[in-house]
């Protein structure tokens, strides 16, 4: 009797919704999800952004070039060095100013030591969704050695803002060089220490191989960038294709693999933190000796035209678009955030899994609301 | 923390005079000292303040040491909202809702530049709430941008301190005074 009550409840009766968020601890901010479930298989979702949106591309149009760092800073706050790496290449394009090499290296170095903090934190954070608690000590215990080098160097512990256009704010602390080798040194020996508190355990093999599967093509047609892709086999790392900085000088892998599901996402992040740790090993040593920063003059401003730049952030692509109308303000900036991006691909790989697949999903996309909203 | 290490003791001797009762005063300082050692804050983080906070549960600086480890992500089992970012005209009301299903007692800690004015969003932004003092009663201010670890837990252990002086009578004259 009960089997038949089940059987003749229609299907459009047994679909119902559920918030996720906007304050949820595995949105990570204030993402909200309205999730359409029939029984525990997700069937939709739909994601309201806004929650966080403080208009900092109309903000920048009445700020001043040098000003606009301190905004992007705050955009994608985890890579914070990288955002404003890219508006700072982006008026240095326009100027062609010519930027000596020990500018450049020092960039890529602190562009690496940033990945490296965000991977970190994204694998503490991935951890402690799936209900490993103990990654979230191990990975933040880790994070703050790196912490303790940027806050030495530019006197801020996350938010750096250490770019400026032409160069950088001051010179890099003289032991620099020694904490950042002393900090590779120690984090060559921990990071097996994170497979085997995670790679290899067998619960979190359960809940994220085969889980969240992103197709190639998908990748490309949802404009999915940064790990997210490259573990869809999706070629698309700035850093190799167009290098900018110091990247055509060092020699380093692209991580790619096959599968797109939420394990290979976690494995590129992983071997991410191997990579970065190599290309800073090639830098370290030979700091070129010059001046840190370009003389510029006081007020900036660009000839007219429109301007774009891309770098690779811990996420992905992120492009700065600019307008100038030859003012010392900008006419219209536009930012290409990664985390939008991958953002529009939930829906499509979360449905049909269960709604507890889709927190280790959208934890593997490594989402930055902020970023999405700016 | 001791009595010694803050500078401004007079101000809290003056408080604790005032409004006490001699029947009431004992009982109030055995609920004030379970309070003020069980304060559990709730997991709400907007921005970059959040990465502080959750730095501030991290070994390093390790909130547990205070008993405030314990990060609900109910708002009905938190006793202290760590509003941790920019709010904005959308998540105005959703806070406000947050800080209603908190149950008594309350305590909110503005956490960061945003929280407290707007911070860098203070001038030409259309969507920002220039402080969270507009939609919540705010008890202690943490200034930075995003502040240090050291400084949420400062502000963390003023918070104990304000709980220290709280009598019955004057919980309720503070309700009364916010009418949000």
């Amino acid at each position: 009797m009960e089997e038949e009550a089940i059987i003749t409840t229609p299907d459009e009766l047994q679909e119902y919704f559920i918030n996720m968020g906007p304050q949820h601890p595995s949105t990570h901010g204030v993402l909200r999800l309205l999730v359409s479930l029939k029984g525990e298989m997700v069937k939709n979702i739909e994601p309201h952004v806004g929650y966080i949106h403080s208009g900092i591309e109309k903000m920048c149009e009445s700020l001043t070039y040098p000003q606009i760092i301190h905004l992007t800073d705050r955009m994608d706050y985890i890579s914070a060095h990288i955002n404003n790496e890219a508006v700072c290449l982006n008026v240095e394009k326009a100027l062609e100013v010519d930027i000596p090499d020990r500018i450049k290296v020092i960039r890529t170095i602190m562009s690496e030591l940033t990945r490296i903090q965000s991977h970190q934190l994204w694998w503490a954070c991935f951890g402690m969704d799936l209900g490993g608690l103990t990654c979230f000590f191990y990975g933040l215990r880790d994070r703050e050695k790196i912490l303790d080098i940027f806050e030495e160097t530019c006197g801020g512990r996350m938010i750096v803002s250490y770019n400026c256009p032409g160069g950088l704010m001051y010179d890099i602390h003289p032991n620099f060089q020694k904490r950042v080798k002393d900090f590779i040194k120690y984090f060559r020996k921990i990071l097996p220490e994170y497979d085997q508190l995670l790679t290899g355990n067998v619960i979190f093999h359960e809940r994220s191989k085969g889980i969240g599967k992103l197709t190639k093509e998908d990748a490309i047609s949802f404009g999915v960038t940064g790990p997210t892709a490259r573990a869809s086999g999706f070629s698309c790392d700035v850093r190799k294709h167009e290098p900018y900085s110091a990247y055509d000088r060092v020699q380093f892998k692209e991580i790619l693999l096959s599968e797109g599901d939420t394990f290979s996402r976690y494995v590129v992040r992983i071997e991410e933190m191997w990579e970065s740790m190599n290309i800073i090993e090639q830098l370290i040593d030979n700091i070129p000796e010059g001046p840190f920063a370009v003389k510029m003059k006081p007020i900036i401003k660009l000839p007219e035209g429109t301007y774009y730049q891309r770098v690779e952030t811990a996420r992905g692509e992120l492009g700065v678009f600019v307008i100038s109308d030859g003012n010392k303000n900008p006419y219209r900036v536009k930012f290409r955030s990664p985390n939008f991006s991958n953002l529009s691909v939930l829906n499509h790989i979360a449905k049909g899994f269960k709604i507890a697949d889709l927190v280790a999903i959208g934890g593997s996309l490594d989402l930055i609301i902020p970023d999405i909203d700016r | 923390m001791k009595r010694e290490e803050f500078g401004d003791n007079e101000s809290l001797d003056l408080l604790n005079a005032s409004g006490t009762n001699i029947l009431l005063t004992t009982i109030d300082d055995v609920i004030n000292w379970g309070r003020k050692n069980s304060l559990w804050p709730l997991t709400f983080a907007t921005r970059c303040c959040g990465i502080e906070m959750m730095a501030s549960g991290a070994p390093r600086h390790d909130f547990a040491r205070f008993g405030m480890e314990v990060y609900r992500a109910s708002p009905r089992q938190a006793d202290v909202i760590v509003v941790a970012g920019t709010i904005v005209h959308k998540m105005a009301p959703v806070l406000k809702r947050l800080y209603d299903e908190m149950s008594e007692p309350k305590y909110v800690v503005a956490m960061g530049a945003c929280a407290i004015s707007g911070g860098p969003f203070f001038l030409n932004s259309y969507s920002v709430v220039k402080g969270v003092e507009h939609v919540i009663p705010v008890d202690v201010y943490v200034p930075g941008c995003p502040p240090r670890p050291e400084a949420l837990l400062y502000g963390m252990l003023q918070l104990q301190r304000l709980i220290e002086t709280q009598t019955i009578k004057s919980r309720k004259e503070r309700n009364a005074s916010h009418n949000y």
